[in-house]
C-alpha cells in the first residue's frame, strides 16, 4: 500500500472543494471495499477523503411516499430501518443477504453503489484485466468464470458486481443524488452503471469528482410484498452466484404490477424488463412466470462454465414470483 | 525443603473426565500471545516477494529505488543473502522443501516463489517497498494442468510402498456379478489456518532464537540448525500458541527468511506470511483423480478391489497424497491392487493436510462402496459387514483392534438408520429433496518417540516440560489430565510447559500421533518420578526431576495393523432448483482408542467432521492455467464453512482403550475428517438420484445434474 | 504540496486514552497490536475475509483490519481485553470457557467481540437474512440456532467450533436475559 494523506471533512462542500483539488484523491466511506482494494494495490490513492461524519446520515419519508436515503447511512441502519423493512422488504433483504454483520456495520450505501467486482483477476495486480489496466485483456472469458456474467458482458469484461443492495434498489427504480464541482445532480439507477462494451474500466455514469449523496426510492406500493433471494456457495458470508429482488401486485388472479431484477449475472444489477412485460397483465401462473424468465433469459449469452446460472435465474424467477403469489413472506 | 506425597486418597483419575481447557481463559481475554503477538525491542519487519511468473529465472532485481525508500533497512535476493546448506533430511525422514530454502538460486519453479525479502522498521514499509521492487524475468512455458490421465504419470513410493497388488485383477472382475467402475476427483485444498504462518528471529549472546507457530518445535529447531549450519544446542524455537496448524505448520520460507535477515542485520526480524502468500507457501492438498473398481458377488462379497490414485507434486520435491492407501486398510478381496502415482507440473509442493491420503481416498472408495451397495441392493452397513477383513488385506498383520462394526451399529442406532428408505429421490420437504447416507472412516494410530521431563517441585507441585505443539487439539490439556493420574495427584498440581525445542526432542503434532506419542513420554517420567518419591525421598529446593525417552519402547511395538475407526452418518437437504446443498445432520461414531478428555476431544471429532463437510461443499483451490497461479487465492474465494453450513452435528465414541498404550490411546486429530465427505456425497445421491463424484458439491454442479437418474 | 501521510491521533480504547503518531496506512488493527500492545486483536486474513479482527466500534461489531486507525479517531473501540469485567469473565466469555467454544484459539477474540455484539443487535429488534418476516409488524425474531449462526457468520472458524460456539452465544443471551428480567 502506498503512503497516503488523510483528510476528514464535515460538510459536503468541502468534500468536493478537497477532491476537485486533487485528481487522485479518494471518498472513503465505510473503507470496506476501498481499504482492500488498496492492500492488493488495485487502488494507489494520494489522498482519502473521509466523508464518513458528513451528514448525509438519516433515512426521510419524501412527500411522494418514498425514502431518501443518505448516502453515509450504514447498511445495518438501512436493513433494521422500519419504514424500509414495511414498504421494500426486499431491500431489508438484500442488505442483511451480503457480506457479514460486522461489514455491514461499517459499508455505507454510497460506497455500497461504488463497489468493485470481486472477479479474482481483477483484485491480482499480476493478472491482466480490461477493467483495472485497459486493453492488458480479459483472462476470465477463457479462464476461471464460474461466478461471471451471462447478460450484458461483452469479450472485453466478463465480471458481475458484487452488490446485494444495488439489486433490490434496481427493482425499486431508485435514483442516486450526488454533488459536483458544478453543482447537484440525479441520475436514475438504470442510468447509473454504464454498459461494459469496450470500456470496462468506465462503471458509471457520475460525472468526474461527484460525491453520492444519497439514493431516493419512489413510492412503490408493490414493494410491499417483495422478496430477495441470494443463491451462494455457502449459506452466508459469500458473494451471489445468483439473486434476485422480486415484487408482485396480484389482483383477480392477474398480475397487475411486477418488478424484477437479478444479481450477479452482469457488470451492473440487472433490471429484467423484459420479463416485467410479461408479467404484467398475465395470469399469475407458473406458465407466466417461466415465461417471463425465458423471455429475459433469452438474451443471456453463457460462457463454457456458467450456464448453469442460466437455469439458476429461470428457477429463482420462478419460484420467487410464485412465493410471492402465494403471499409467502419470503 | 519440603516432602511430596503424590498419593492423595481421594484423588479420581482424571483421564476421561471432562476438563476445559488449562489455556482457556487466555484465549477467552486475548491474553494467549502467538507467534505474532510478542513483542521485540527494534524489531525488524520482513515482507517477502514472490515471483510473479509460474516458471523460468530471475534475471534482474532493481534493488536501488526500494533501498531509498522509507525505512527499508535491507533486501535479500539470490544474489546477497546468506548460504544455507539444503544437502540434509530433517527429523521425519525427508529433505527440506525446497520452497523453504529461499535466495539460494536464480530458478523460479513456480508462480508464487519467494525471490526476495524487503525489511523495514514498520511492516507498512516493508509491504510498500515489496510491492515497489521490480524484479525481471526471463520466463519459460508452464504446465500446471493436473489429470489423471497425464502422459508424466509416475508411481512413486511416499512413506508407504506405491503399489499393491494381489490376485488376478481383470479374471476377478470378469467373474463378478456387480461391478462398479468409476472415477471420482478431489480438488486442490488448502489447509488455511486462521493464524497465518508467523516467525520472529533473533541472535541473543550467540544463540539463535526463534518465536515461531509450528507444529514441532525441535523439528523446526532441527530444520533450521542443519540449514544454517549451526550447533542444535545454539537454536531454540518456541511456539508457544498456536493458531491452527493442520500439516501447514513445519519449516516454511518465512522462519528461514527470518533467520537470514536476522542474522544480516543483527536484529528481531519478523516475517508473518499475508493469507495470501499461504496459498503459494504454506503447502496444500494436492488434487486427486482416482479409479476405483470394484467386483463383487451378488451378495455383496468383493472379489475385486482396485484403487489408483493420481496426485500432482512439484519439480523440485517429490510429495505422494497416498489415497489408495485406505483401501489397503479397510477392504480385502481376491484381487486387491492398489497404486499412489504423481505427476510433477510447474506448481508449488503439496503437503500433509489433516488425513493426508485418507481424506480424499476415503471419499473415492466409501462413494464406491455406497454405489456398490445400490447395485446390490444391499444395506451399505451390511455391505461393509460382510467385507469386514480378518487382517490386514496387504500385510496379512492381525488388527490391535477393530471396532468398525460396533461404531456403525450404535451409529445406525442412534441416527435411525433402521428406518431409511433405501431408493433415492423420495423425500420431500418444500424446496428441499432429503436423504441419508453413511461411510466408514480410518486412520492409523502410530506413535513418535520423544523425551519429556517431570520435575516435582519443593512445593508440592510438579511441572512438566515436552516439546508438545497445542494447534488447537487439547494437547496441553490433555497431557495434564494425563500427567496428574500418572503422578497420581489432582490436575491443579500439575503444570505443563510445551512449545520449546529446549525441552528435547519430541514427536511433532502431526499423523494423529501427538498427544498419544507425549503422553507415552510423560507417563514414564511420571512413573519413575512416584517411584523415587515413594520412598519417601525429600524434594530439595531445585525439585527432582526425572528424565523419560521412548524410541527404545515404541521401536518394541509388535507389527500390527493400528487403527481408529468409525462410521459417519449425514442427512442433507439439496435444493436441485438452486444447486444448493445443505448438511442438517451429521453423527460420527468412533473407536479411537481412549479418550482422555471428553470435553475437547469432542470438540476435535466434530471439528474433522466440520472439515469434512466443507470438504464436500466448498473447498476448491482454483489454479488459472495461463498464468499458472491461483484466482481468488483468499478466504473470499476460497470458502471454507461458516458458522450457517454447520447444523447439527454429533460425535460420539465407543470404548476401544488401545491395548499396547500405556494410556490406551490411539490418536483423534484426523479421523473425524475421513468418510465425512462420502457420507454426505452418498446422502446427496440418496436425497436426489444422482451420483457426484467430484468435489465440491457445488451448485455449479448440482443444479445441471438435478435429479437426471430419477428422471430417466 | 503533498499532503502529510502520517497524523498524531488520540484512540479511546476500552475507556483508555492513547496518543501516538500513526502512518495513514496503518489499520486500526495493527495499531493495536503493533504500536499498543493490544495483542487479543488477531489478524486472520487482513481483507475484512474472517472476522478474526472484530473490535466493537462505537458499540457495534467492525473489523479492524478495514478500518484506518487514522479514522477511528473520535470513536469509542472495545476490544477484546476491555470486554471482561476486571476479573470477571463477560458471561460469552465464560460460556466460551465452559462449553469449548474454541480449539486453537486464534477466531476467539473476534468470535467473542463478534457474539456480545449479536446480543445486543438481537435485543435491538435487528433482523437478520434467515428472519422469515422481516416487516416490523412481525416483531423481533426468536434468537434460534439458525438465527445465531446467520448472525455469527463473519466468524471463520478453521478448527470447526461451530457447534460449541452458538451453543456458547445461546447461553449467554440466555443468561443476559434472565439477569435483564431479574433487574426488571
Amino acid at each position: 500500500m502506498r503512503e497516503f494523506g488523510y483528510r476528514r471533512v464535515s460538510d459536503v462542500a468541502t468534500a468536493v472543494a478537497v477532491l476537485d483539488a486533487e485528481p487522485h484523491a479518494r471518498f472513503l466511506g465505510g473503507g470496506t471495499n476501498l481499504v482492500d482494494l488498496m492492500k492488493t494495490g488495485v487502488e494507489r490513492p494520494a489522498l482519502l477523503i473521509d466523508v464518513r461524519e458528513l451528514p448525509l446520515d438519516r433515512i426521510e419519508s419524501t412527500e411522494g411516499g418514498g425514502l431518501r436515503i443518505g448516502a453515509t447511512v450504514t447498511n445495518s441502519d438501512l436493513a433494521a430501518h422500519p419504514e424500509v423493512r414495511r414498504r421494500y422488504p426486499a431491500l431489508t433483504q438484500a442488505v442483511l443477504a451480503g457480506a457479514s454483520g460486522q461489514l455491514r456495520n461499517m459499508a455505507t450505501v454510497g460506497g455500497n453503489l461504488l463497489q468493485r467486482t470481486r472477479c479474482g483477476y481483477f483484485a491480482d495486480v499480476n493478472k491482466p484485466c480490461n477493467k483495472r489496466v485497459p486493453g492488458s485483456g480479459c483472462p476470465a472469458v477463457e479462464g476461471e468464470h464460474h461466478n461471471h456474467a451471462i447478460l450484458g458482458a461483452s469479450g472485453h469484461c466478463v465480471a458481475v458486481h458484487p452488490s446485494d443492495m444495488g439489486v433490490a434498489l434496481t427493482a425499486f427504480d431508485a435514483a442516486v443524488s450526488y454533488e459536483s464541482a458544478d453543482g447537484p445532480g440525479e441520475l436514475p439507477l438504470a442510468e447509473f452503471y454504464l454498459p461494459v462494451g469496450d470500456t470496462p474500466h468506465l462503471e458509471t455514469a457520475l460525472p468526474p469528482g461527484a460525491l453520492i449523496t444519497g439514493v431516493t426510492l419512489p413510492a412503490a406500493p408493490v414493494a410491499a410484498r417483495s422478496r430477495y433471494r441470494k443463491v451462494r456457495e455457502r449459506a452466508s458470508y459469500a458473494f451471489a452466484i445468483g439473486s434476485i429482488a422480486a415484487a408482485l401486485d396480484v389482483r383477480d388472479g392477474v398480475v397487475r404490477d411486477a418488478r424484477l431484477a437479478f444479481g450477479a449475472v452482469a457488470s451492473r444489477p440487472w433490471r429484467a424488463r423484459a420479463a416485467e412485460e410479461v408479467l404484467v397483465g398475465a395470469p399469475a401462473d407458473a406458465t407466466t412466470f417461466a415465461a417471463a424468465a425465458d423471455a429475459e433469459l433469452a438474451a443471456a449469452k453463457p460462457l463454457p462454465r456458467n450456464g448453469y446460472k442460466v437455469t439458476l435465474m429461470h428457477n429463482l424467477v420462478v419460484s420467487e414470483l410464485t412465493a410471492l403469489a402465494e403471499g409467502v413472506a419470503r | 525443603m519440603t516432602t511430596a506425597t503424590t498419593r492423595t486418597p481421594t484423588a479420581q483419575r482424571a483421564v476421561g473426565t471432562a476438563h476445559t481447557r488449562v489455556e482457556g481463559r487466555d484465549k477467552v481475554t486475548g491474553a494467549a500471545r502467538y507467534a505474532g503477538d510478542i513483542p521485540f525491542a527494534e524489531l525488524a519487519h520482513g515482507w517477502l516477494v514472490l515471483s510473479s511468473v509460474a516458471r523460468g529465472r530471475i534475471r534482474s532485481l532493481e534493488t536501488a529505488p526500494v533501498l531509498g525508500m522509507p525505512g527499508v533497512l535491507a533486501v535479500l535476493h539470490h544474489e546477497n543473502a546468506p548460504r544455507v546448506d539444503s544437502d540434509h533430511i530433517g527429523l521425519l525422514g525427508v529433505p527440506p522443501e525446497p520452497t523453504s530454502v529461499v535466495f539460494q538460486h536464480d530458478r523460479v519453479p513456480h508462480m508464487g516463489w519467494p525471490v526476495a525479502l524487503v525489511v523495514a522498521e514498520t511492516s507498512e514499509q516493508a509491504r510498500e517497498a515489496a510491492e515497489a521492487l521490480v524484479v525481471h524475468y526471463e520466463s519459460e512455458p508452464h504446465d500446471v494442468a493436473f489429470s489423471g490421465g497425464h502422459p508424466d504419470v509416475y508411481a512413486l513410493d511416499g512413506h508407504m510402498p506405491a503399489v499393491t497388488e494381489k490376485g488376478d485383477l481383470e479374471a476377478e472382475l470378469a467373474a463378478s456379478a456387480v461391478v462398479v467402475d468409476e472415477e471420482y476427483t478431489t480438488p486442490e485444498e488448502h489447509h488455511s489456518p486462521m493464524e497465518p504462518h508467523a516467525a520472529a528471529a533473533r541472535w541473543d549472546g550467540g544463540r539463535l532464537e526463534v518465536v515461531d507457530s509450528n507444529q514441532g518445535s525441535t523439528w523446526v529447531a532441527d530444520g533450521l540448525a542443519k540449514l544454517f549450519s549451526l550447533d542444535p544446542e545454539s537454536v531454540r524455537v518456541r511456539s508457544e500458541h498456536v493458531g491452527g496448524g493442520f500439516g501447514s505448520k513445519g519449516v516454511r520460507a518465512h522462519q528461514v527468511a527470518a533467520v537470514m535477515a536476522a542474522t544480516v542485520l543483527q536484529r528481531p526480524v519478523r516475517v508473518v506470511l499475508t493469507r495470501r502468500q499461504m496459498f503459494a507457501l504454506a503447502g496444500y492438498r494436492s488434487p486427486t483423480a482416482q479409479r476405483i473398481r470394484l467386483g463383487a458377488d451378488a451378495d455383496g462379497r468383493l472379489r475385486a478391489l482396485d484403487h489408483r490414485s493420481v496426485n500432482l507434486t512439484s519439480t523440485v520435491h517429490e510429495f505422494v497424497e497416498p489415497s489408495a492407501g485406505v483401501a489397503r486398510v479397510m477392504y480385502d478381496a481376491d484381487a486387491h491392487h492398489t497404486a499412489n502415482r504423481v505427476v510433477r507440473l510447474d506448481v508449488p509442493t503439496p503437503t500433509w493436510m489433516r488425513a493426508p491420503g485418507e481424506a480424499p481416498g476415503s471419499f473415492a472408495l466409501e462413494a464406491a462402496l455406497d454405489e456398490l451397495a445400490e447395485k446390490c441392493g444391499i444395506d451399505p452397513i451390511e455391505l461393509r459387514a460382510r467385507n469386514e477383513p480378518e487382517r490386514g488385506p496387504v500385510s496379512g498383520r492381525p488388527f490391535s483392534s477393530r471396532n468398525l462394526l460396533a461404531c456403525f451399529r450404535e451409529g445406525a442406532r442412534r441416527f435411525g438408520w433402521a428406518d431409511r428408505d433405501p431408493r433415492p429421490g423420495l423425500r420431500r420437504e418444500g424446496r428441499w429433496l432429503l436423504g441419508t447416507g453413511t461411510a466408514a472412516a480410518s486412520f492409523p494410530a502410530g506413535a513418535g518417540p520423544s523425551t519429556a521431563v517431570v520435575t516435582a517441585e519443593a512445593d508440592g507441585t510438579f511441572t512438566v516440560r515436552i516439546a508438545a505443539a497445542d494447534l488447537g487439539t487439547g494437547a496441553r490439556t490433555a497431557l495434564t489430565l494425563v500427567a496428574a493420574d500418572a503422578l497420581e495427584v489432582t490436575t491443579d498440581r500439575v503444570r505443563v510447559r510445551i512449545g520449546d525445542s529446549d525441552f528435547g526432542p519430541a514427536m511433532i503434532a502431526g499423523g494423529s500421533m501427538g498427544t498419544r506419542s507425549w503422553a507415552w513420554a510423560i507417563t514414564a517420567a511420571a512413573g519413575e518420578l512416584r517411584e523415587r518419591l515413594a520412598l519417601g525421598a525429600a524434594v530439595p529446593p531445585e525439585g527432582i526431576t526425572v528424565r523419560s525417552d521412548t524410541t527404545a519402547a515404541i521401536g518394541a511395538l509388535a507389527q500390527k495393523e493400528r487403527h481408529s475407526f468409525g462410521a459417519q452418518f449425514a442427512e442433507v437437504a439439496v435444493d436441485v432448483a438452486t444447486g444448493e446443498v445443505r448438511v442438517r445432520r451429521m453423527l460420527g461414531v468412533f473407536a479411537a482408542g481412549r479418550i482422555v478428555n471428553p470435553l475437547t476431544a469432542r470438540s476435535q471429532f466434530v471439528g474433522g467432521m466440520i472439515w469434512g463437510v466443507s470438504m464436500a461443499l466448498h473447498e476448491e483451490a482454483v489454479r488459472d492455467l495461463a498464468s499458472g497461479g491461483h484466482v481468488g487465492a483468499d478466504l473470499a474465494g476460497y470458502h471454507v464453512a461458516t458458522h450457517a453450513d454447520v447444523q447439527r452435528i454429533e460425535a460420539d465414541w465407543i470404548d476401544d482403550p488401545d491395548p499396547d498404550d500405556p494410556v490406551g490411546i490411539k490418536g483423534i486429530g484426523e479421523i473425524g475428517i475421513v468418510g465425512a465427505a462420502a457420507a454426505i456425497a452418498n446422502a446427496v445421491w440418496h436425497a436426489t438420484g444422482v451420483r457426484h463424484r467430484s468435489l465440491p458439491i457445488r451448485p455449479d454442479r448440482v443444479l445441471p445434474a438435478g435429479t437426471g437418474a430419477l428422471r430417466a | 504540496m503533498a499532503p502529510s501521510t502520517s497524523s498524531a491521533i488520540t484512540l479511546n480504547i476500552n475507556g483508555e486514552k492513547f496518543t501516538l503518531t500513526v502512518d495513514h496506512r496503518t489499520t486500526l488493527l495493527d495499531a493495536l497490536r503493533e504500536r499498543l500492545d493490544l495483542t487479543g486483536t488477531k489478524k486472520g486474513c487482513d481483507q475484512g475475509q474472517c472476522g478474526a479482527c472484530t473490535v466493537l466500534l462505537d458499540g457495534r461489531r467492525a473489523v479492524s483490519c478495514l478500518q484506518l486507525a487514522v479514522a477511528a479517531e473520535g470513536r469509542e473501540i472495545t476490544t477484546i481485553e476491555g470486554v471482561a469485567e476486571g476479573e470477571r469473565l463477560h458471561p460469552v466469555q465464560q460460556a466460551f470457557l465452559d462449553l469449548d467454544g474454541f480449539q486453537c484459539g486464534y477466531c476467539t477474540p473476534g468470535q467473542i467481540c463478534s457474539a456480545v455484539a449479536v446480543i445486543q443487535e438481537h435485543a435491538a429488534g435487528w433482523p437478520s437474512a434467515v428472519t422469515d418476516d422481516v416487516r416490523p409488524e412481525a416483531g423481533p425474531p426468536p434468537l434460534t440456532d439458525d438465527e445465531i449462526r446467520e448472525r455469527m457468520s463473519g466468524n471463520l472458524c478453521r478448527c470447526g467450533a461451530y457447534v460449541s460456539i452458538v451453543q456458547a452465544v445461546a447461553r449467554a443471551a440466555a443468561s443476559e436475559e434472565q439477569d435483564k428480567g431479574a433487574a426488571a
